[in-house]
């Protein structure tokens, strides 16, 4: 990002400043420390999810590991063998520390994996959308249309019901599901986006149609898409959860965390609470602090914010 | 605006078409109605004889064919499984969805609103930070985790709300509603809260987000520097521009809710039609998964509809004309 | 029936004046029952759909010729009593002084008419047929005295009768089932009628006072439908409900110690199993594999041995006791003791890994093999979790073993296509008598005779299907239940299937209450009663 030369006003600020951008942008960051402790918590649970196999006590999707006999001990107890279960277990035997930090792995890929790809996709056609404008226009939103005529959650049913359960058809089924909505946001900034002077004044100075786009709508576009990205990315895995539930997500003998919540949910009744609760905290847990770090990042990117 | 209006309609006639071809392939690939539906004891001559009962035996195109003929004539098919026209079915449960779903929009609007308001004038607070830390909460568990917590709570342990189902219904318009009876309000208190959980805190973080994007614009400014007083300047001129995307997202949310309410719907027993497609997924009834997508769709078109008109309402300089 | 939430009934009728009473009613106002069960009934129309369900609530608003008891032995209904007088024919007496629910008098014309409409009922996914077609003509010979000719011997007509229920001919030529679930047609005998019906939701049941039977306790009932587990149990608690039905497995520990709760109980027809496929005996198959995952050349589920050490490295007490909490009783047969032509010592095969690597090894196997057990996810109690556990026992003897759970509509799509190679499955006994999965499950395959209709795993053994098809055509009792005896044991020594356990069904309720728990899964709200 050279930005001495661009016309644009913001970069010119930046060239005063004699700063980065990038040493700006982590000082703006770092103004809010709930932000940084947010940043931190993702970076250890990202380190959890990808050190899992070599970290964690037992590997819970071994089923010789699992015995049926140590299934449903309360946090602290031990196995039959001594291994001490800090969290309990659930009804396999399934160790839940060792549980949650594998399901974070799966959640948390499924999550950001599908949340990436639909971004991606959708950002792309909604920006080409509202660029183009005419008959690719139409059509790309009939499709958006198209799409969202179907609820999420139904589609998703119907995809795996036809494709059957598993980690990447579950993803597969999220980025049908979130792309449109993507593509819907971002052509919607961008309509407003066209019309401001900004605008206006780039296309008088006849720069090329891709650099307009992407070079200076994108990045004025990008606040409204990250908000619906992090919550996109929330929502990608609670709609995992929910079809694990409704038994059409990850197969049973990999547990994501929603699923290892979907499966202890029928305990809560019963006072076991931690097969259901704790895999919950860490759900909540990953999911806010993603949200927070969403949340700086759209006030540190939105140019319009500033002071 | 009728020849826009006209392409509209012409368009969703070909989303159905879409659709209904989808789902006739869908679930033929999935599995077999007959085997799902029959008594386990049938014997094969059983079997043969519902498979015809059920026209089933019929190439895929032609079950089609006969279901287009059908659906120009406003037959969408009967149940396999309640032996009820499709539609009569579906328009029994609509209802119940109905009034779950509008109370839901009701309570994210009612609530989402102000708290978003409050969030966004002081972002600095401790209530602002309060405020945005419980919507992330609302965002971030399951709900049907929420709703079997609420359950937990307010109706085992406390005792305070019915735990399931509609409770008592009241007529209007020849329907039963739930909304007009004090107990059915209690029984609906609950799942309606637990659907709009999600979408409180999508319009808190919206009205937010909107408050703090326009406070620093100019025309705030200028309406200041006019000497308008700040409640006029919030709830009249802020407020008027924050709605368009807060309006876009609540309309375009309402599709989703209605099918969503499948899970608030399961959870607490309440009789809608979102129950009515999960069970007829697990057992394959093919009339009325096709009946239900056909509703949504033209549910969710007379939405979109609705939407872009109100959208050129507030925003003036997008004119529908634009958007062809 | 918390006290907080006789409390909070008094607040609301103290501040809205509303009378509630209809709504959330415990058993304190008048005699009213509401009781939830967990499978939605699809229609009131007795005769269009052959589910559990329906039949159920069927129970309620109408009767039947032949009753089943507690215990699923026939009792007398409509029918005083019974009897063969020859091969082929059936002479029935029936009760005098019956009248429906609209006042007229039930007669033999009430059972030719009855008989005549089952096969007309449209569009039905699951007919009666199957328990009228063997009678092949209805004669009237008094106004209480039918008989009842079949095209073959037919031992089991009274069992199947009881499957029927009875309409008056007034209802007219083929009453549709619309003009049922619009309460129209739906006139019966039974100690109930239908005051209104919302499908999916619930229906409101009134007492029939001139009911020939015992008197139900209830003059009203509340009939709801709460699917899902954990909101029934928790409408149980919440005292919204006095009743539920199939009280999941996962609450009972806690409910059992709950003094807001009783529990009542009884060991079911539904036995669960284990099914080899036998089609692809000579290698192909879809998920069997060498240990290194090279594919194997002959079926080693073909192989006795392998079955045998199969069922002995399952440890089905920990079944029961861990994944059903008590809720199973581990079995080595169909049915379960107590119940006709139950095998006294076939005993659940004992739990012995050792045993079962040794006979692994000396069927060639010594490393094991590869497999992937494939079974529903949302069918029946806990089939998930059972899976896993036996996956678990299993992969203790050496098998490196696979877990796939399915939702049923594609699990039994596949399963019928023979795409699995072993399965998990569970099967409802509904004639109390292993006649019924001899003839269904383990006799060959043979579609024009109707026989081995859910036989998927295509098992065969034609010495076995002699020894079936001799017992079905014996029409005195003792008798035949010396030949499925001898049955059932030769199916158990060949390890046709691996049966695991029988379910138990229970039933939660207020404290001040008793059920008389059923063995087939029937809830009943006239056989609930006031504890004292």
């Amino acid at each position: 990002m050279s930005a001495a030369a661009s016309p644009e006003p913001q970069d010119a600020v930046v060239a005063v400043k004699q700063e980065t951008p990038f040493a700006r942008f982590v000082s703006e960051y770092c103004e809010s420390p709930v932000a940084v402790v947010s940043f931190i918590a993702v970076v250890l649970i990202v380190g959890v999810a990808l050190l899992a196999p070599w970290i964690s006590p037992q590997n819970p999707y071994d089923l010789a590991q699992l015995d049926i006999m140590d299934g449903r001990l309360a946090p602290g107890a031990t196995s039959m063998d001594g291994m001490v279960f800090w969290l309990g277990t659930d009804d396999q035997g399934r160790d839940m520390l060792s549980g949650i930090m594998y399901g974070l792995r799966i959640s948390l890929g499924v999550g950001v994996g599908s949340a990436a790809i639909a971004c991606v996709i959708g950002t792309a056609l909604g920006l080409i959308a509202a660029f183009a404008g005419g008959k690719v226009d139409t059509s790309l939103m009939r499709l958006v249309d198209l799409q969202l005529s179907f609820p999420a959650i139904l589609v998703a049913l119907m995809i795996l019901a036809i494709l059957g359960k598993g980690v990447m058809n579950v993803m597969l089924a999220l980025v049908i599901v979130e792309w449109a909505r993507f593509a819907r946001t971002a052509r919607s900034a961008a309509l407003v986006e066209a019309r401001r002077e900004y605008m206006e004044a780039a296309q008088c100075l006849a720069l090329p149609k891709w650099r307009l786009v992407f070079r200076h709508m994108l990045p004025n576009c990008m606040p409204p898409i990250i908000v619906i990205g992090t919550i996109l990315v929330a929502r990608a895995i609670t709609l995992e959860a929910t079809l694990s539930f409704l038994g059409l997500g990850v197969p049973i003998t990999e547990p994501s965390l929603g699923l290892l919540i979907a499966n202890g949910y029928q305990y809560m009744l019963s006072g076991k609470y931690w097969i259901s609760f704790y895999p919950g905290i860490a759900l909540l847990v990953t999911i806010m602090a993603i949200n927070l770090v969403g949340d700086q990042l759209r006030d540190v990117l939105n140019p319009r914010l500033k002071r | 605006m009728t020849t826009w209006m006209l392409r509209r309609l012409i368009q969703a006639v070909f989303v159905m078409l879409a659709m209904t071809v989808i789902v006739f392939i869908g679930v033929n690939v999935i599995g077999d109605p007959v085997e799902i539906l029959i008594s386990p004891e049938a014997d094969q001559a059983e079997r043969a004889r519902a498979v015809i009962a059920l026209g089933l035996d019929k190439p895929l195109w032609e079950q089609y064919w006969r279901f287009l003929l059908g659906a120009v004539q406003g037959d969408l098919g009967r149940s396999f499984v309640f032996n009820e026209p499709a539609l009569k079915l579906i328009a029994q449960r609509m209802p119940a969805t109905l009034e779950l779903a509008l109370t839901a929009v009701l309570m994210s609007v009612v609530i989402g609103i102000p708290l978003g308001l409050y969030a966004g004038l002081k972002p600095d607070s401790i209530g602002g930070r309060l405020v945005m830390g419980a919507s992330i909460l609302g965002f971030s568990l399951p709900s049907f985790w929420i709703g079997l917590m609420l359950i937990m709570v307010f109706a085992v342990q406390l005792g305070w709300l019915p735990s399931t189902g509609r409770g008592q219904t009241a007529e209007l318009f020849g329907v039963q509603w739930s909304f007009l009876t004090r107990d059915g309000l209690a029984h609906m208190a609950m799942p309606a809260f637990n659907l709009a959980l999600g979408n409180i805190a999508l319009v808190l973080r919206l009205t937010r987000a909107g408050v703090r994007e326009n406070l620093p614009m100019d025309y705030v400014k200028f309406a200041r520097a006019k000497g308008l007083s700040p409640n006029r300047v919030v709830f009249v001129h802020v407020l008027k521009n924050i709605l368009i995307p807060i309006v876009t997202v609540v309309g375009l949310e309402i599709g989703g809710l209605i099918a969503f309410a499948v899970v608030t719907e399961s959870v607490f027993a309440w009789p809608g039609m979102g129950k009515l497609i999960i069970d007829s997924i697990n057992v394959l009834d093919r009339p009325v998964i096709v009946a239900y997508l056909m509703m949504i769709v033209v549910l969710f078109i007379v939405i979109n509809l609705l939407v872009d008109l109100l959208y050129t309402v507030l925003d003036p300089r997008v004119r529908l004309e634009t958007r062809e | 029936m918390g006290k907080t939430r006789k409390s909070a009934h008094l607040a609301w009728l103290a501040a809205g004046g509303l009378a509630l009473a209809g709504a959330v009613a415990g058993p304190a106002v008048g005699q009213t029952l509401t009781l939830a069960v967990a499978a939605s009934p699809t229609s009131l129309d007795p005769h269009y759909h052959n589910l559990a369900p329906n039949n159920s609530l069927a129970d309620h608003i109408f009767g039947a010729l032949v009753e089943m008891d507690a215990n699923t032995r026939p009792e007398p209904g409509l029918a005083l009593s019974w009897k063969p007088i020859s091969d082929l024919v059936w002479e029935l007496k029936l009760r005098p002084g019956v009248k429906f629910h609209d006042g007229s008098a039930f007669t033999a014309e009430d059972i030719a008419y009855t008989l005549a409409r089952v096969p007309t009922v449209k569009n039905s996914p699951g007919s009666f047929l199957l328990y009228t077609r063997g009678v092949t003509k209805v004669e009237v010979v008094d106004p209480l005295t039918v008989r009842l000719t079949t095209g073959a011997v037919t031992p089991l007509l009274p069992i199947d009768l009881s499957q029927v229920a009875i309409l008056p001919h007034g209802l007219g030529p083929e009453p549709t089932s619309e003009s049922f679930n619009a309460l129209k047609s739906t006139i019966g005998t039974g100690p109930y009628r239908v005051t209104a019906y919302n499908s999916g939701d619930r229906v409101e049941l009134a007492r029939n006072d001139a009911y020939w039977g015992e008197k139900p306790h209830w003059e009203k009932v509340h009939y709801r439908m709460i699917p899902n587990d954990s909101a029934r149990t928790s409408a149980l608690l919440a005292g919204d409900v006095d009743f539920i039905e199939a009280v999941p497995t996962s609450d009972l520990s806690t409910l059992r110690k709950d003094k807001r709760v009783a529990l009542a109980e009884a060991v079911s027809l539904r036995f669960a199993y284990l099914f080899f496929d036998r089609t692809r005996d000579g290698g192909g198959m879809p998920f069997v594999s060498g240990p290194d995952g090279e594919a194997l050349a002959k079926n080693p589920l073909a192989d006795v041995r392998v079955r045998r050490a199969l069922s002995m490295a399952i440890n089905r007490a920990a079944i029961v006791d861990r994944v059903m909490e008590g809720a199973a009783v581990a079995t080595g047969q169909f049915l379960a003791k107590g119940s006709t032509s139950y095998v006294d010592d076939l005993a659940p095969p004992a739990y012995d890994p050792e045993a079962a690597r040794k006979l692994l090894a000396e069927a060639g196997y010594p490393r094991g093999f590869r497999i992937t057990l494939q079974g529903p996810n949302d069918r029946y109690v806990n089939d998930e979790k059972v899976i896993q556990a036996v996956g678990q026992m299993w992969t203790r003897i050496g098998l490196q073993t696979k877990v796939d759970a399915i939702t049923w509509p594609s699990f039994i799509g596949r399963a019928s296509k023979q795409e699995f190679s072993a399965f998990f499955v569970a099967w409802g006994v509904s004639s109390g008598e292993a006649s019924n999965p001899l003839r269904a499950l383990i006799h060959t395959f043979d579609a024009s005779r109707g026989f081995g209709s859910a036989n998927r795993a295509r098992y065969s053994n034609p010495a076995l299907d002699a020894v079936i098809e001799r017992g079905m055509a014996i029409t005195d009792d003792a008798a035949r239940e010396v030949v499925l005896k001898q049955a059932t044991r030769m199916a158990m020594e060949d390890v046709a299937m691996i049966t695991l356990y029988q379910q138990k069904n229970i039933w939660g309720m207020k404290p001040d209450l008793r059920y008389v728990a059923r063995a087939d899964e029937a809830t009943h709200a006239f056989a609930v009663y006031p504890a004292k």
